[in-house]
């Protein structure tokens, strides 16, 4: 099964590169562009069995950093 | 007081560990031990270990993120937990932090740049183990080489750390964003110190300085007195 874990910023954590990003959009012309915040999609292939919580676990011990980051885990239906 | 033994951790992608080793070397004396991370098992009896600046794992998931999760990290955690002096400089600070031996998290520059000079810091803990043989407030001088040196933590958390008198060093001049301008921290037992500049490059006057000798020469002088 495969499962997709987005990591991002915490609301309120400074994000330099989310604003590089936003000034580079502006540099292109494109206008409207109130804010930018990036992130990580983290892809996962997973055997079945494995639970919510393991993957909670997996999240927190590893793949998001719980002082600055939040997460959100979704399965995926081939 | 028996022969002092440290221990310096190399990471796949450490760059930092020799100077590290020297400078303790030069300072320090004693034994230096260099140590691997798949390494599940650190020399007996040391008195110091210090985890040494560079690019863990090339910074894949976050700086030190995987080094932190490496076999050695557990036995620094226990070695801190029983009361041995830990220094974590540059990327030793990001493990720490991602170990959880340390509060906060370091990010992105604030400027986005890599930033490579020399910084002015201010002692403000001159209580621990690393730092009482600097004056309060002290104005020292260390090279700064880092990306990722942007100090963040809670609120709450500073308030904490400022109140345990745990912020160790911080910057005189704002070069990464770092919230309070945050350069090193302490565990609350005062034996685990991380910091982003590097006291290590500051040890002889070919360096162009020598205010990092005093943190080395502390850890070895508070030991034999205790």
């Amino acid at each position: 099964m495969k499962v997709r874990v987005h990591v991002s910023l915490k609301p309120g954590v400074l994000d330099p590169q989310g604003r590089a990003i936003q000034h580079s959009l502006e540099g292109l012309g494109f206008s409207g562009v109130n804010d930018v915040r990036q992130g990580k999609l983290i892809e996962l292939d997973v055997d079945d069995a494995v639970t919510d919580d393991q993957l909670d676990e997996m999240c927190r011990k590893l793949l998001a950093n719980m002082v600055i980051e939040n997460y959100r885990v979704e399965r995926v239906t081939a | 007081m028996s022969t002092f033994r440290s221990a310096v951790v190399t990471f796949p992608g450490s760059n930092c560990d020799r100077d590290m080793a020297v400078a303790i070397e030069q300072v320090c004396g004693g034994e230096v031990f260099r140590v691997w991370h798949g390494d599940a098992e650190l020399p007996e009896r040391l008195d110091f270990i210090a985890l040494p600046g560079g690019f863990s794992y090339g910074d894949y998931l976050r700086s030190g993120a995987m080094a932190a999760r490496s076999p050695i990290m557990r036995a620094v955690s226990e070695a801190a937990g029983r009361g041995v002096a830990v220094l974590g400089v540059c990327n030793g600070f990001q493990v720490l932090t991602e170990t959880g031996l340390l509060p906060g998290a370091l990010m992105r520059n604030a400027g986005i740049r890599f930033v490579c000079r020399d910084v002015r810091l201010s002692v403000e803990n001159t209580q621990s183990v690393f730092t009482s043989g600097y004056g309060a407030g002290q104005e020292v001088v260390f090279p700064v080489a880092h990306h990722d040196g942007n100090f963040f933590a809670d609120d709450a958390t500073l308030d904490r750390l400022e109140g345990e008198g745990r912020v160790a060093v911080r910057y005189l001049d704002d070069i990464n964003g770092s919230v309070r301008a945050i350069a090193g921290v302490l565990n609350e037992a005062g034996n685990v110190l991380g910091m982003m500049p590097h006291p290590e490059r500051a040890i002889e006057q070919a360096h162009g300085g020598t205010d990092g000798r005093a943190l080395f020469a502390n850890v070895v002088g508070a030991l034999a007195s205790a």
